[in-house]
């Protein structure tokens, strides 16, 4: 299988050393940062969290998302989605492994993560979310390789591969859910402290993860002789649109019982992401870009005509990542911690060697993302041909 | 080879046994020493420390005694920085101590007092229930303590208090005797040379003193308030109804930070 990997055009070698540039200077600036400690990012005293932890989140909701082509597949027989479950599992597989790098980054004394195994703390909500992130990371890497070596052969996978897949649905569910019960049982934050906290964590997984697996789908197209297919396309695209109306009315949801109950601690960190709490506004554009751009998947995902032509169809894509990206990469971490206990403001904004650290993580992920594509891809441009 | 499979797991499944009779050897041979060595580890069981704090009392004069008698006694640095700011007990307004108590109307005593906020000591501290390896965890005597040599640094227990009571060592606390622009403020660190300083990346906050306690002896802040406003602070035991504290929480009037989340706080401030 990993033949397939050292074979490839230019082109894969190119973007291949292109990632390796991103990740070696990632990887310089972490040095600096383990060095220096964390004090070299705009995190603080009052913002404890920032762009970090924020990736983590969004990209737990970019690998829970494989289980969109998955379910259909293997509950509902959905033969079409056969073609693409392992793209599906694949993008799982590195969103996972950017999840677990995100965490790792964001630890002050990362040399003892083992602590975590070595006094392992049922009633923290992190430990069961290294239990649920490193079980879904092998469930994938169990699942696409065996699924996609049978594939190769001409065989069907083992049996026991499909107990695997059944226990990987409710799992992705669980990775997210997780997740959001990270944030949403902390008391005196009002911004998480809210019970669809995970259903709308849920819901923005399920339009970001298949809209990125659906531009995946294009490129792929384009870039190899293997074709993800025009109605695998297609239903990703009224998947997309239920998840992200979903998540629009779960927002929708916040805001009214926040602005009609009048509470000032539910109201505040809307005020600050939207509109700026005391004179501190950075959030505000970015709050409005993504409400924007979410206006525009909307409407582009609901017009049938729109939604069921390709090019429309990515631009939706591309809206419906950068609303929730900002959302939930941006939004929500500085948002809960915005105010802070005291109801006093503080600024946070991610510092140069944070943002390239972060794009380090990125393009290891990505890195691994290619590499699983080009294996994927080129088996079944074998098997296809 | 000098042991076959057979005899391996003979010696393998005979240790395996042995190993599991520890306990069993321990109760039969010395009955109740397994049990007292490891209460030992919970010292002060029944006992509940709490703090009040007289408002009234509380001027310019007692926060910088208190202050600086704590973050003296535990090498607590000034790192010239609100974004890395550590402090284990600290000065802090009406309004922004008790947010969304204030009104306009409200009188300039109260407007203008100075309230010293700490670590409250939660008998249902989130923090402990948050924190991935037991680094932070509660005494038998209610007591909110913090390892910093298992912190991993995740960071969970500050999302988790909102009393903001904990600092994180964003960079290498030890840094002030090396820094030329930190030197200056902090003379003579480490203060306390009985007193470990922190590395970086963990996180610490204050611990009502429980080293002195052990000693009989009462947390610093209080000893160095009570020396120039005395009664500003008590410090006692709750679970003893004739103890001071409770004497004066039955006379007076307290209020508790954010008594509604829940975490029952063990400062109280009297008005």
């Amino acid at each position: 299988m990993l033949d397939t990997v050292l074979k490839g055009k230019q082109g894969y070698w190119g973007w291949l050393i292109f990632l390796l540039a991103i990740m070696g200077v990632g990887l310089g600036c972490y040095l600096y940062q383990f060095q220096e400690g964390l004090r070299i990012t705009g995190m603080s005293r009052d913002v404890s969290w920032g762009f970090y932890i924020a990736q983590f989140t969004y990209l737990v909701g970019v690998a829970a998302s494989g289980v969109m082509v998955v379910l259909p597949y293997y509950l509902h027989d959905y033969k079409a989605f056969g073609r693409i479950t392992i793209l599906g599992e694949f993008l799982a597989i590195a969103a996972v492994t950017m999840c677990i790098l995100f965490i790792f980054v964001d630890l002050g004394n990362p040399v003892r993560i083992m602590n975590v195994l070595l006094y392992p703390t049922p009633n923290s909500i992190l430990f069961w979310d290294m239990i649920v992130l490193n079980g879904y990371l092998l469930l994938n890497l169990f699942i696409g390789w065996n699924v996609l070596s049978a594939e190769r052969k001409g065989t069907h996978y083992p049996s026991w591969v499909k107990v695997l897949i059944y226990i990987s649905i409710p799992w992705a569910f669980s990775i997210h859910t997780v997740t959001a019960f990270l944030y949403a049982g902390l008391p005196g934050r009002h911004y998480w402290l809210s019970a669809i906290l995970a259903a709308r964590f849920l819901a923005s997984a399920f339009c970001s993860g298949p809209a990125l697996l659906l531009l995946l789908c294009l490129i792929v197209r384009k870039v190899s002789k293997f074709d993800p297919g025009k109605e695998q396309i297609r239903t990703l695209g009224g998947i997309i649109a239920y998840a992200m109306l979903l998540n629009v009315f779960f927002f929708i949801l916040e805001l009214f019982t926040a602005f009609y109950s009048q509470i000032p601690g539910h109201m505040h960190s809307f005020q600050f992401l939207f509109s700026g709490l005391e004179g501190h506004g950075r959030l505000a554009p970015w709050m409005w870009t993504a409400a924007g751009f979410a206006f525009v998947a909307v409407l582009l995902l609901v017009i049938p005509a729109t939604r069921r032509k390709e090019d429309t169809l990515a631009i939706a894509c591309v809206s419906v990542i950068i609303a929730t990206w900002i959302d939930k990469g941006l939004g929500l971490v500085i948002g809960g911690f915005t105010p802070n206990p005291f109801d006093r403001v503080t600024d946070y904004w991610p510092t140069t060697p944070e943002i390239l650290i972060t794009l380090g993580v990125w393009a290891t992920g990505f890195f691994i993302l290619t590499v699983l594509y080009k294996m994927a891809v080129s088996i079944k441009e074998e098997v296809g041909a | 080879m000098g042991i076959d499979r057979r005899a391996f797991l003979k010696i393998a499944g005979l240790s395996t046994i042995l190993g599991l009779g520890g306990k069993a050897a321990f109760d039969i041979l010395a009955p109740g020493e397994l049990e007292a060595s490891t209460n030992a580890a919970s010292p002060g069981a029944g006992k509940r420390w709490a703090m009040a704090i007289d408002a009234r009392l509380v001027d310019d004069k007692v926060i910088s005694e208190a202050t600086s008698a704590c973050h003296r006694h535990h090498n607590v640095p000034d790192l010239d920085s609100a974004k890395e700011e550590i402090k284990w007990i600290w000065e802090e307004d009406y309004e922004h101590s008790f947010p969304g108590h204030q009104h306009e109307f409200i009188g300039d005593d109260i407007k203008h007092a100075k309230f010293l906020l700490l670590c409250n000591h939660c008998s249902n501290p989130p923090c402990c229930r948050v924190c991935p390896t037991k680094a932070t965890w509660q005494r038998a005597d209610g007591i909110v303590m913090m390892d910093p040599h298992r912190c991993v640094g995740c960071r969970f227990c500050m999302a988790a208090c909102p009393f903001g009571a904990r600092s994180f060592n964003w960079g290498d606390p030890r840094r002030v005797t090396r820094v030329p622009e930190l030197v200056a403020k902090n003379q003579g660190f480490p203060y306390n040379k009985d007193y470990p300083t922190r590395a970086k990346g963990v996180v610490e906050k204050c611990t009502f003193c429980v080293d002195l306690l052990e000693k009989g002896e009462q947390p610093l802040c209080m000893t160095a308030a009570n020396k120039v406003k005395k009664g500003s602070f008590t410090f006692g035991d709750l679970s003893d109804p004739e103890s001071p504290i409770r004497s004066l929480l039955r006379k007076r009037y307290s209020l508790r930070r954010k008594f509604e989340l829940g975490t029952n706080p063990n400062v109280f401030y009297l008005i």
